[in-house]
């Protein structure tokens, strides 16, 4: 049985299935006329789940720790045990005593601001965990696996790719999320093959399975020949990663940069060690979140300074916090909005809190003197050549010389030439572009087809930019970036950089290696000449390599 | 039951990072200390979830009370912890 899902993070591979448990428990509307061993019961239960997510905080990855010590501290609350008894004393049996009692919290901060809201998703996970283990089912979540497997879920949750090691997941497959979920974006960071959208592969229960997540095929129980196929074109595609190393080229020579995009220090070690000329995207918001007060610059200092160290002598592309109302941050609240991705957010809400700005940029100045490194520095969100202008006069104020302008608002490719004047260089936001291209909102399913990277008018966009720019630097860093077939496309527009998930890069420096600027032109004429974003594709496969096809179309 | 009324000096409030640091204090002293907001049952002091939905903002008043040996000092050591800014990271 073949599934046809979406390739998400490139690479075949072949082998068990791990399948991820998501059927979610609800009460069973038990009584129970002991109250005490009721009590006892679940208090077991929490102390066990609590114990586990500790164990799991330390072996987990920095980052990953606060959500899991968290997880931990929620289920070892006396107040949750507490009221677990008084639901008891009333008659209720275990399970349905202990999901009244986290209902009865999750009310509680639904009714306080957007940080305690949260909390209930950490609540109810400590629900489904201690409810599993009083009813001897397997516990929620990626189980204990031994040999190197294929991850099966509907999606996986930040708590359970937190602890995934990625030596040991040989491929993602997911039945729901999309080219932006959580498990695509982590997938093409670790490099680990995946496939999202493949619809129908949990009901299939696999033993074992197939994937190439280049291509989005999924192969249910594959025989030995499937397999062979599956392995030998996994070779051939690194022979062919083998010879496209170095520096990003054409088949031609016409040079396009290969940069990584990271959004932590973890990301950033791990990205320095591919074969990039540096990040394209290093988004700051990972030290903003999640907090109640503003970083100091002190410790901003510190960890842009652990960045640049990692990519000592290349390049980093800085964005300052892009938050707004859709990421709200609670020292920096502008208050509730009906529209929040057309509200105060990136460089607009700098603008409002000049504080931030200062203290991030003085960060960035002295991370860049004591490091060296190549360090440009843009802004989120700017729509019009005065804002583009007083956010580089600020960088140029802060002792940071190289300055430029993401292109996420359609204004701002359209006026292009007139943002650049003031600024060094561009950076074309695919995602949010298209967003506000199509009126579409990116968090809407529905709508993904108007999202697609291949749509003519998000190129007529692209190629407006560029035009504009008249020789400054205009890379891009959505979700296009990492294409190998939309790489092409890019370069033939004239884009000087691509910035992607490193596990991209290898597929994108072999598609380019493969094709002349020529081509790469007259694939940017196709889609421009297409109707829609299907025809656009098609058009540029025609005119493909061969080789390149087979493996990566 | 010894007990003392104290005014949150937190600019969020009882909130995310005060909150955490106030249970962990409680539970440092080894006694039940119970902390309540005017007109609302008291809660246990060691609960982060109960302190947290307290939703004690900033400038509220909250009553403490504790009993057992040390009661006082312990109390006179939490009116101290509530009183101080802790959002504003120390110079």
């Amino acid at each position: 049985m073949s599934i046809r899902g979406i390739g998400v993070s490139p690479g075949s591979v072949y082998g068990p299935a791990v399948v991820v448990t998501t059927a979610l428990i609800t009460p069973p509307g038990e009584r129970s006329d002991d109250p005490a061993a009721v009590e006892s019961a679940v208090a077991e239960a929490l102390e066990s789940v609590a114990a586990d997510m500790e164990a799991r905080a330390a072996r987990a990855e920095e980052h990953a720790k606060p959500v899991l010590e968290a997880t931990a501290m929620m289920a070892r609350d006396p107040g949750l045990v507490f009221a677990v008894g008084s639901f008891a004393a009333d008659g209720h049996g275990p399970v349905d005593a202990l999901y009244l009692a986290v209902e009865q919290y999750c009310a509680l901060l639904a009714g306080l601001d957007a940080y305690m809201a949260e909390r209930q998703t950490d609540l109810r996970d400590v629900f489904q965990r201690a409810a599993a283990r009083l009813l001897g089912r397997p516990a929620p979540g990626v189980p204990e696996f031994d040999e190197p497997s294929i991850i099966v879920a509907l999606d996986l949750a930040p708590a359970d790719t937190a602890t995934l090691n990625p030596e040991r997941v040989l491929g993602i497959v997911t039945e729901a999320g999309g080219v932006t979920s959580h498990t695509a974006i982590l997938a093409a960071q670790l490099g680990i093959p995946a496939v999202v959208r493949a619809t129908g592969v949990l009901s299939a229960s696999p033993e074992t399975l197939g994937l190439d997540g280049a291509t989005g095929e999924v192969v249910v129980n594959p025989d030995a020949g499937v397999a062979a196929v599956l392995g030998a074109r996994n070779e051939h595609r690194l022979a062919l990663q083998a010879v496209a190393q170095g520096p990003g080229a054409t088949r031609d020579g016409h040079r396009v940069q290969i940069l990584a995009n990271i959004g932590t220090v973890d990301d950033a070690q791990r990205a320095a060690k591919a074969d990039v000329e540096g990040s394209g995207l290093f988004r700051t918001e990972f030290l903003f979140l999640e907090r109640t007060s503003a970083p100091t610059v002190e410790e901003q200092t510190a960890t842009y300074t652990a960045v640049f160290e990692a990519f000592a002598g290349r390049k980093v592309v800085v964005r300052t916090l892009d938050a707004g109302a859709d990421k709200p941050l609670a020292f920096a609240d502008l208050g509730a909005e009906d529209n929040p991705a057309l509200g105060v957010r990136g460089l607009r809400l700098q603008r409002e809190r000049d504080d931030l700005l200062t203290d991030q940029l003085t960060a960035l100045a002295r991370a860049r003197e004591a490091t060296g490194a190549e360090v440009w520095v843009m802004a989120p969100m700017v729509a019009t050549a005065e804002e583009a202008a007083w956010f580089a006069a600020r960088c140029r104020d802060a002792g940071l010389p190289t300055a430029g302008t993401m292109v996420e608002v359609p204004a701002a490719a359209i006026r292009s030439g007139h943002l650049l004047a003031a600024c060094d260089f561009a950076s074309i936001g695919t995602n949010d572009l298209s967003q506000y291209l199509f009126a579409a909102d990116r968090m809407n399913g529905a709508l993904a087809h108007l999202l697609s990277g291949w749509q003519p008018a998000l190129w007529e966009l692209i190629v407006a930019t560029v035009r504009g720019a008249e020789g400054k630097p205009v890379g891009i860093c959505g979700e296009v970036g990492g294409d190998p077939l939309l790489a092409l496309v890019a370069a033939g527009a004239g884009v000087s950089s691509l910035s992607m998930a490193v596990g991209k890069v290898g597929s994108v420096k072999v598609s380019l290696a493969r094709h002349d600027l020529d081509t790469c032109r007259a694939m940017l004429d196709a889609v421009l000449a297409s109707t829609g974003p299907e025809q656009a594709r098609a058009a540029v496969v025609d005119l493909l390599d061969a080789e390149v096809a087979e493996l990566l179309a | 039951m010894p007990s003392r009324d104290v005014t949150i000096a937190s600019a969020s409030g009882l909130h995310a990072r005060p909150a955490n640091l106030f249970v962990q204090t409680v539970n440092g002293l080894g006694l039940r200390v119970t902390i309540q907001k005017e007109g609302r049952p008291p809660v246990d002091a060691r609960s982060m979830l109960g302190v947290m939905t307290l939703g004690a903002k900033h400038g509220e008043v909250v009553t403490l009370a504790a009993n057992g040996d040390g009661a006082e000092a312990a109390l006179d050591t939490l009116v101290a912890f509530l009183s101080i800014d802790h959002d504003q990271p120390a110079a």
